[in-house]
């Protein structure tokens, strides 16, 4: 059997055995619901405390500005659609970009059949985001602004600080949601300090398990719930606690922020001797921002006359995994947002992968998956349609 | 339970002279392969010329009918309610509450239709449908009697106990699977090929299946398609031996020696070929194929003659003369339509031609083969020893390991 290689960490990553060991007592000996009276309970309900602060402590916020959810996409549905409608009497428009992950957009689509106005403002052919654009988007009735912070699919890093000071500068009430899924675990954000008033982030894309979502509420930020029931987390959130799912996150983000420095610059330099190593070979274009302009993760290249789902199932039969242009986005082919609006010539969307790394990854895998391609690209050409 | 059996109908069957008795038990057979999966007990009873299907106890009809509906060979399922046999007093009480409980709304023309079977009950059938019809204007007003055009025929049918029935539950018409023998289909996961296989398990084949697929040029997605196509059409015909075929070197090697123009249709030469050399191998008599005339361009009267000749068996094509829009109605009806779109990449499209021919001319495409002579005979049967077989059934399907030891068994 071949050596895995597993390079679609931005789809999802492998759990680091030590959040397993952990989620494993709480599942088996931990297994209170936190609501309850008993010891139990006040045991599930400590290591909910407990997770809490050491997610606070990494974006400097409080406790009780955290909120844990199902999945990123369901902090992303209730940042928006809660902010929206607790400010319907107030204001209708929303701002976001033409590039977000789906979670934001369509939820933005379905505000817009609910009677907000939307604008979708476009990048850049890096897939930046003008925080002048944002500020003049933004109008008196504007009640939020979303923004990714990394984008999924080429991995670019908005200047979201930038862009937080831009939307406060216009109209102090309009709130600044960031989607910070592809980012969190992989930079430092600090919501404080970027003017941000909502974020979004997910257990699975940081080797805790899947099912798990956080999000962050600045302190005075209006929410509607979307989910009623017994009234936990504030009654912003209903629904029993997942116990092992919290404090598995949390301790994924521990060990990723412990070493925050050293693993930008292994990630970085993965992503370097790549690119190096494929240095020469004919007929590659990177997609999204050189050097370390972008993500230390993500690398999205497309390939002269290869269809990028042959280049990914011939990459399998070698034991390396890989996405097609954005994975979330890989049933519906030829509708990859990201690549389509940083202007990415039509005959690469269909020839494009994604590479992404994690901490997991070593520089022999970046050489397997550079020698494979190597390999791979002349016979692939060799056979095409005509 | 408002129905305490089911009359089978099943006309085609009954015209088949001295087979008439090995049809009749193979559809025997397919309805308690049906009735095994339903919760509750059932026996099967073949009587004066019908079939029964008695209910003992608690069942859930909405299972049991469904289960039923997807035997082939049954034309229409009755429910039907069991009297004792009673004094006519009483059985015009029982009929009328019955047609009140089948026909809510009432406002209905109908008629009484009684036999006798035990000939010895006090009125004859004349004086049964009087009385009981009588029976009916009297509870409901709103209904009539036409005894030349009803909408409502109420039967009863006097036998050692009295049974009343009316609804007619359409079957699936056809004949039971396994009267017609067997034969290999060649499933591509479009919409074509279930509904051909499905078409001809209509008529009494047992199917078995080949697959191509062409890593890394179709994935795995590609081929849990098929499986889960296979799965449908296996709850009409029971498990399908699914033979999972390497197809790719061959794929290639015809791209680097024939015309691209002609790749299509050698391809299809091929695997017309392979499929054959399986199906004698197992046991088929025929191939079957989703090949519908004009609809691309290995489809024209001069392709299919093309790929005919390189096969000794019967092919059998039931949609050849179908439009594509009533292909799609089966497909639905079937439920594999769903499956059939999604869009994973088929071994047949990965490398087609711009503009493929579509007037092959048979001389022409055999020499042009040639340019194969030096490895092809070692790529078929290397391609045939990736035949990996998967037994399909309605649930899902479980792997087998290789070819030739299963085809004994379980058939």
């Amino acid at each position: 059997m071949t050596k895995t290689v597993y390079l679609d960490n931005s789809a999802t990553t492998r759990c680091f055995p030590e959040v397993v060991e952990l989620m494993d007592r709480i599942l088996l000996e931990e297994y209170g619901n936190p609501s309850s009276m008993h010891h139990k309970g006040v045991e599930a309900e400590k290591r909910i405390r407990e997770a809490g602060q050491i997610l606070a402590d990494i974006l400097h916020c409080k406790r009780s500005n955290l909120y844990f959810t199902s999945c990123g996409t369901e902090s992303d549905n209730l940042a928006i659609i809660g902010a929206a409608r607790a400010a319907a009497r107030t204001g209708h428009h929303l701002i976001t970009t033409k590039i977000e992950h789906p979670a934001v957009l369509e939820t933005m689509k379905y505000l817009e059949g609910e009677g907000f106005e939307v604008t979708y403002l476009p990048v850049d052919a890096e897939g930046k985001v003008s925080p002048a654009d944002v500020e003049e988007a933004v109008r008196e009735d504007t009640i939020l602004v979303s923004v990714m912070h990394t984008n999924n699919e080429i991995g670019t890093v908005e200047p979201i600080e930038e862009i937080g000071a831009a939307i406060k500068r216009k109209n102090p009430a309009t709130l600044f949601h960031v989607d910070a899924v592809q980012g969190f675990g992989k930079a430092r954000i600090l919501p404080g300090k970027m003017h941000i008033d909502l974020l979004s982030a997910s257990g699975h894309k940081i080797h805790a398990p899947k099912g798990m979502g956080l999000l962050y509420v600045r302190d005075g930020v209006r929410l509607r719930s979307i989910l009623f029931g017994g009234g936990q987390q504030g009654g912003l959130r209903s629904g029993t606690e997942n116990t092992a799912g919290i404090a598995g996150m949390a301790l994924a983000a521990k060990m990723l922020y412990d070493h925050l420095e050293e693993d930008r610059e292994m990630l970085y330099g993965l992503k370097e001797q790549f690119l190096r190593e494929l240095e020469g070979t004919e007929g590659i274009h990177v997609n999204g921002p050189a050097g370390r302009e972008g993500a230390p993760h993500v690398i999205s290249l497309s390939f002269d006359g290869v269809r990028s789902e042959v280049l990914l199932h011939a990459l399998e039969e070698k034991g390396i995994y890989v996405s097609a242009g954005s994975a979330c986005s890989s049933n519906r082919p030829h509708v990859s947002g990201t690549l389509t609006e940083i202007g990415v010539p039509k005959e690469h969307l269909d020839s494009t992968i994604r590479f992404s790394t994690s901490v997991m990854n070593t520089p022999e895998d970046m050489t397997a998956a550079a020698d494979a391609l190597k390999e791979l690209l002349p016979f692939l050409r060799k056979y095409t349609r005509h | 339970m408002r129905y305490q059996a089911f009359l089978i109908k099943y006309a085609e069957i009954g015209i088949k002279g001295k087979n008439r008795g090995i049809f009749e038990e193979k559809l025997v057979s397919q309805m308690k392969i049906a009735l095994k999966r339903c919760e509750g007990k059932f026996s099967v009873a073949r009587t004066s010329g019908r079939v029964f299907v008695y209910c003992d106890g608690e069942y859930d009809y909405e299972e049991v009918t469904q289960n039923l509906q997807e035997v082939f060979g049954i034309v229409g399922i009755c429910p039907i309610r069991i009297l004792p046999v009673c004094e006519i007093g009483e059985l015009k009480k029982a009929a009328a509450e019955f047609f009140g409980e089948e026909y809510p709304d009432r406002a209905h023309t109908f008629k009484v239709h009684c036999r006798r079977l035990s000939k010895n009950y006090p009125l004859d059938s004349m004086g049964v449908n009087a009385e009981v019809g009588e029976a009916i204007l009297e509870a409901y007003p709103e209904a009539t009697v036409d005894v030349h055009e009803p909408e409502i025929q109420l039967n009863i049918e006097i036998r050692e106990r009295i049974y009343l029935y009316s609804h007619i539950l359409e079957g699936p018409g056809g004949l039971p699977i396994g009267t017609a023998g067997k034969a290999m289909l060649l499933l591509s996961g479009g919409i074509d090929s279930p509904v051909a296989g499905y078409m001809c398990a209509k008529r009494g084949l047992k199917l078995d299946a080949v697959y191509y697929n062409a890593p890394p040029y179709t994935s795995e997605r590609a081929l849990q398609k098929v499986i889960d196509l296979a799965s449908k059409v296996a709850r009409y015909t029971g498990p399908i031996y699914l033979h999972n075929i390497n197809f790719t070197k061959i794929q290639l090697y015809i791209y680097e020696k024939c015309p691209h123009d002609e790749l299509t249709i050698i391809m299809r030469r091929f695997m017309m070929r392979i499929a054959e050399t399986i199906a004698k191998r197992t046991a088929c008599d025929a191939l079957i194929t989703g090949e519908s005339l004009g609809q691309v361009a290995s489809q024209t009267t001069r392709s299919l003659a093309v790929t005919n000749e390189v096969c000794t068996l019967p092919v059998f094509r039931p949609l050849i003369a179908f439009d594509k829009e009533e292909i799609i109605h089966i497909s639905k009806k079937i439920d594999t339509f769903e499956t059939s779109i999604l869009p994973y990449e088929d071994c047949c499209t990965i490398f087609v031609a711009k503009h493929p021919v579509t007037k092959p001319v048979a001389d022409v495409i055999r020499r042009h083969e040639r340019n194969l002579d030096e490895k092809i005979d070692e790529l078929v049967q290397e391609a045939l020893e990736t035949d990996e077989i998967l037994i399909v059934d309605r649930d899902g399907s479980r792997v087998f390991k290789h070819r030739e030891d299963p085809l004994e068994k379980g058939m």
